[in-house]
């Protein structure tokens, strides 16, 4: 079943609708036109970093990177397929050298014209490695990166440091004129094109290749999209304000945006109900207890699904997990729908796919562990072996996973006979230092939102050997070979039904088991008229009303 | 006095030296990987940590990176948290704001508890008293994030008498309900404090001789009994002012306060000692001298009380 | 995390015991040439008082609730079902049902033994603790004085949440395996770390005002050894503010018990406390709100009874009273 997101917009317009008709009654200010000159006050949270693409990871400074860039394409808010944006074209012919031509014309903030070179600098900027960049891996695809991109030999925690990488740009990378540039990559990859919206590939505008980087971000970000940077107040607010002379979409209909900087989502909720606020992505928990936020929201409440889904993840390289028919037992005894319903007040639905249903490529309902059948569960558990000990589910006590962890722990304890419970390790950074370390002696959770929206997202990462973010050491020469085949596909298409053959074999292994997709409740001021989400369920900036 | 004085400040360097240095190894010896959490459910480049590790002299053993830490500070720099911000912006900024709480919640925290306090010293046992014991009990009994919440909720949303939240200029008038929120779990303590040093007084001879010599009630308790009994009262007070600020993270979270209750927090599971020694230096100055006056104010206050 | 600390409570100067306050015996409050000694005393005024028989009984059946928890609740504690999750209180969940399905009243009465046995436990070693230093460094004076208000004032600097997060991770972290009296050992000896400098401070202050008082003169003028002096006259006229300090603590403990469990270093699943069904029941509170308060109430019933117990054990021991 796949959750359309254009039913949702198409819902969020009707409400909007109603707005327009109930805002002359509170005697609100101004006509019922749109205005074009408002400010807006969005809920926001201190980035971890300086505002620099190419070194942010975390959806605090994401969000705000997002407004003030546009990449070469960008993924439609109804989560359908990439299409160009500040790309002219994207020609290809074996997926392996694409020449990418730019529109000319644009600028960045600054005012200087987005050229090719900018495009080209900025990447050879994050994939030289001594530059430290978080998300200099993003780039392994295109020939020459392991030039420029040294790894430590006995990992960042031994004593010999990484050698000097022998050159500082990628031999892939070739500016042809000032609206063209060729990518060359080390191996065909059919999904390069639809990377390139991710923040890692914007571009960078030349002054900051004369500063240092940190400056750069903090004082002064210039990008190329709709939104312009004007101050940032520490663990308070961001100001940005509209770009005048952005040609490549809407404008943004709004003078001025304000992200004040929250550090408590109750606190954001209560100036939200208060109109202090006029838009917080995600609704508190303690709001969506009983369904309080319909009630306390109205017509200003809204609720959307995000590509994002839960896991919980078995350490395959504890002996005791080792046996797919015991993490099928473990999956076929939670009972998805009732934590959904009771957990989660049914804003999260429970996970039935491998991938999120919302990615395209995705088969939705493909998960055959992910069912409910605590019969079977307990004949697989026997021939398993039984389980002995103590399975205890780990999770981050930093963020909110307490209620539904316990919840699966409770439901494997009682279906299966097994001595189980959840524990919380104190903080996210002691919790990935384990998993990375494969220290995990029990399940735990995990979360993955995808970078792009392909379907490749969610099984190279995941599930093949080696996979970036395949930590629970799940290896299958099948699906690697199925995936290797996948990703060299000639086009999306053959990608994709490949893919699905890869996951089924994943399906049989069950290395670990889908609990539910993310949903996300958002609410937002009296005054916004009309506003739209994007593909990953932050707010469309250029989209809001007043 | 004065020899006293000059071995007291003295006395100051070693427990300066010794807090400082405990509170940087401590947040050395949090588990834990500062940068294994910073790229999400994706494990970090490793050139990414090296990068980190090298630019915060994180190999080096704890000792060195407490000398250069203390050798930077005593030139007036702070450092870096590891999103390359300025520690010491970080304090010029939120200091300020939960000073202003501190000193709003003390202030609350000492009329709320002087006025019941004497009540209930004045009529021991009875239902005034018992009812101030009940109801500053109930509030030290319940948990900051409920009063906080709960007050929140009913004052800014469904009332909507104050703002739910505190605006970045930190006006007064918005502090009351926080500052309330804040100084309520030591409301008790004054109470109580005010209360025994109120009812030893009242049996005092000098407060009999003030009632047989016919004063007015109110005369005797403003002038004789108050002011003999305010000493405990005030000391106390006086130390709450660092405890306040350092206790004010629940409370700066649910009202949007920019203060240093969530930096420390923030800093201590991301194992910034850098940042978590800049804060807490400021506060442990303020204990100190706090400390420091006390301790001189009793002798002062109190001629059986000699220091040598 | 709130720890509210006070540095010192003084016996205000001027306070000289007289003998018409109080109806029992009259006369010299330094009692030590009494036939009866002072317990013997306390002990015939504490049995006139209604107070001292209310507390002491609300506390006993608090102590028999955490030693058997069976007696007072037959239901299941620890395991829930989400069919049953938030349900109202109806005649088999005396108070409703928590969001895991689990029974609120059982989880209330079990979730006495850990809230009961850290709160108290901790006091009683930060009063051990920190008094002992308090009366070493107020009656010796000196150097050694100002050795250990330094050593407190080190661990005085010390806020609250990094002190507990880093004892407690470091010994506590998850996998460390440790069993539930372990875990509660570590939550209370890390309590007891991170608060006996307020009492030290809170005992020297005391001593410092009483032991130039004349009594105390009198005694070492008639030859009385160190620890005479101090076992039989400063402590027992020392003792009033740190019990008052002390039950009140009892409140604040347990509460600082839930900031650890809510911050994932104090007690674990499948332990119950009071502290971790209120900070596991925040989030409900506007749906379900007797999640908080039934914990909370239990919990505000034993602080208040161990605050009227150490009131009027306080007002029995001291002299002045009488």
């Amino acid at each position: 079943m796949r959750v359309s997101k254009r039913a949702t917009s198409a819902i969020a317009l009707s409400a909007a609708a109603a707005l327009v008709a109930s805002g002359c009654s509170s005697g609100g200010d101004g006509d019922t036109a749109a205005s074009t000159d408002g400010s807006i006050v969005v809920h926001g949270v201190q980035p971890e970093n300086p505002l620099v693409p190419s070194n942010t990871t975390e959806t605090g400074g994401g969000k705000i990177i997002d407004w003030m860039w546009t990449g070469l394409v960008e993924y439609p808010n109804d989560g359908g397929a990439p299409r160009n944006a500040l790309a002219e074209s994207i020609n290809t012919t074996d997926s392996k050298v694409f020449t990418i031509k730019i529109k000319a014309g644009t600028k960045f903030h600054d005012g200087t014209e987005v050229k090719a070179k900018n495009f080209v600098d900025a990447w050879n900027w994050a994939a030289y490695s001594p530059n430290g960049a978080q998300n200099g891996t993003f780039f392994a695809d295109i020939a020459g990166f392991d030039q420029t991109y040294t790894t430590d030999p006995d990992g960042a925690d031994g004593p010999k440091k990484a050698p000097t990488p022998t050159a500082d740009k990628m031999s892939g990378l070739k500016v042809i004129d000032d609206q063209t540039f060729e990518v060359t990559l080390a191996a065909p990859t059919a999904v390069f094109p639809t990377k390139l919206g991710y923040s890692a590939f914007m571009p960078l505008p030349d002054v900051f290749f004369t500063m240092k980087p940190e400056e750069f971000g903090k004082t002064k970000p210039i990008g190329n999209g709709p939104v312009k940077f004007v101050s940032w107040e520490d663990n308070s607010l961001i100001k940005l304000t509209r770009f005048d002379d952005y040609n490549l979409r809407d404008k943004m209909k709004v003078k001025d945006v304000d992200v004040k900087l929250y550090q408590d989502d109750n606190a954001a909720y209560a100036d939200l109900l208060a109109n202090n606020l006029d838009f917080m992505e995600v609704v508190p928990t303690s709001a969506l207890a009983g369904d309080k936020w319909k009630t306390d929201l109205g017509d200003r409440g809204r609720s959307t699904v995000t590509p994002s889904t839960a896991f919980i993840a078995f350490p395959i390289y504890d002996k005791r997990f080792a046996n797919p028919k015991l993490r099928r037992a473990v999956s076929l005894a939670v009972n998805r729908q009732e934590i959904s319903d009771k957990i989660f007040f049914g804003t999260r639905k429970p996970a039935d796919s491998w991938a999120n249903p919302l990615t395209p490529g995705a088969k939705p309902g493909n998960c055959t562990a992910c069912k409910f059948d605590p019969a079977t569960a307990k004949t697989l558990l026997a021939e398993a072996g039984g389980f002995t000990g103590e399975m205890v589910f780990y999770y981050n006590a930093d963020s909110a996973h307490k209620d539904w962890m316990d919840a699966v722990a409770q439901q494997v304890k009682t279906n299966l006979n097994i001595n189980a419970r959840a524990e919380g390790v104190p903080t996210f950074a002691v919790f990935r230092q384990n998993i990375n370390a494969h220290k995990m002696t029990g399940p735990y959770r995990a979360a993955w939102q995808q970078d792009y929206p392909d379907v490749e997202n969610w099984v190279n990462p995941l599930f093949v050997t080696n996979g970036s973010s395949n930590d629970g050491l799940y290896s299958n020469t099948e699906v690697d070979a199925l995936a290797k085949q996948a990703s060299g596909a000639p086009s999306l298409e053959a990608s994709h039904e490949a893919f699905a053959k890869a996951v089924e074999k994943v399906d049989q292994d069950v290395p670990s088991i889908p609990v539910y997709f993310y949903g996300q409740q958002s609410g937002h001021s009296e005054k916004i008229k009309k506003l739209e989400l994007n593909n990953v369920g932050e707010i469309d900036i250029t989209s809001v009303e007043l | 006095m004065g020899r006293y004085l000059l071995r007291r400040l003295l006395q100051l360097v070693p427990v300066f030296i010794g807090t400082t240095f405990l509170i940087y190894w401590l947040v050395w010896a949090v588990p834990g990987d500062p940068f294994a959490g910073k790229c999400g459910e994706r494990r970090c480049p490793d050139q990414y940590i090296a990068f980190m590790t090298e630019k915060y002299h994180l190999d080096q053993n704890v000792f060195v990176q407490y000398a250069n830490y203390m050798k930077n500070l005593l030139q007036g720099d702070f450092g870096q948290t590891f999103s390359q911000r300025e520690i010491s912006d970080i304090i010029l900024t939120s200091y300020p704001n939960t000073l202003k709480l501190a000193v709003v919640a003390l202030a609350i925290e000492a009329i709320i508890g002087l006025g019941a306090g004497v009540l209930s010293g004045l009529r021991r046992n009875g239902f005034l008293d018992n009812l101030v014991l009940v109801s500053t009990l109930f509030l030290i009994a319940l948990p900051v994030f409920v009063v906080g919440f709960v007050l929140q909720w009913l004052l800014g949303v469904q009332w909507g008498i104050i703002k739910p939240t505190v605006s970045s200029e930190m006006r007064w008038s918005e502090l009351i309900v926080p500052g309330f929120v804040l100084g309520s779990a030591s409301v008790a303590y004054i109470a109580r404090v005010a209360r025994t040093s109120i009812a030893e007084n009242r049996r005092a001879d000098y407060v009999r001789t003030a009632i047989a010599k016919g004063l007015p009630m109110r005369r005797v308790v403003g002038v004789h009994l108050l002011r003999n009994s305010l000493i405990p009262v005030v000391t106390l007070l006086g130390t709450d002012l660092g405890a306040l600020m350092g206790g004010a993270i629940v409370t700066e979270g649910i009202f949007g306060i920019n203060g240093i209750g969530r930096q420390v927090f923030r800093a201590i599971i991301t194992k910034e000692s850098a940042t978590v020694v800049g804060i807490v230096v400021v506060l442990v100055l303020v204990y100190l001298v706090m400390n420091l006056l006390v301790d001189l104010l009793y002798a002062a206050l109190d001629p059986r009380i000699r220091y040598e | 995390m709130s720890d509210p600390s006070t540095a010192s409570i003084v016996s205000t100067p001027g306070a000289h015991p007289t003998d018409s306050a109080a109806p029992a015996t009259a006369g010299q409050p330094q009692s030590n040439e009494k036939p009866r000694g002072l317990l013997g005393d306390a002990w015939r005024d504490l049995r006139r008082k209604p107070l001292f028989w209310i507390s002491a009984t609300l506390i006993v059946i608090f102590l028999l609730m955490a030693a058997f928890p069976a007696l007072f609740a037959p239901g299941d504690a620890v395991n829930g079902s989400l069919s049953r999750s938030l349900d109202k209180p109806s005649a088999n969940g005396w108070f409703g049902y928590d969001v895991q399905g689990r029974d609120v009243y059982a989880r209330v009465i079990y979730g006495a033994r850990a809230s009961i046995v850290v709160a108290v436990l901790s006091v009683l070693g930060t009063l051990l603790i920190g008094g002992t230093m308090g009366i070493i460094s107020g009656y010796r004076g000196g150097w050694v004085d100002a050795l250990l208000s330094r050593i407190a004032d080190v661990f005085f600097g010390l806020p609250f949440v990094l002190g507990a997060i880093v004892i407690l991770t470091t010994f506590n972290g998850s996998g460390a395996g440790n069993s539930k009296a372990q875990i509660m050992g570590l939550v209370t000896a890390s309590l007891i770390v991170l608060s006996w400098p307020v009492v030290m401070r809170l005992m020297r202050s005391s001593v410092l005002a009483t032991k130039e008082a004349d009594y105390i003169v009198a005694a070492r003028a008639l030859g009385a050894g160190t620890g005479r002096i101090i076992l039989k006259h400063l402590l027992p006229n020392c003792l009033a503010p740190l019990l008052v300090y002390g039950t009140i603590m009892v409140g604040s403990f347990i509460g600082a018990e839930a900031t650890l469990s809510f911050l994932g270093v104090g007690l674990k699943s499948p332990v119950v406390s009071w502290g971790i069904m209120i900070s596991d029941g925040q989030n409900f509170v506007r749906v379900a709100p007797g999640l908080v308060f039934f914990p909370a109430a239990f919990l505000v019933t034993a602080v208040l009874s161990f605050v009227m117990l150490g009131e009027s054990v306080r007002e029995a021991l001291d002299p002045k009273l009488r």
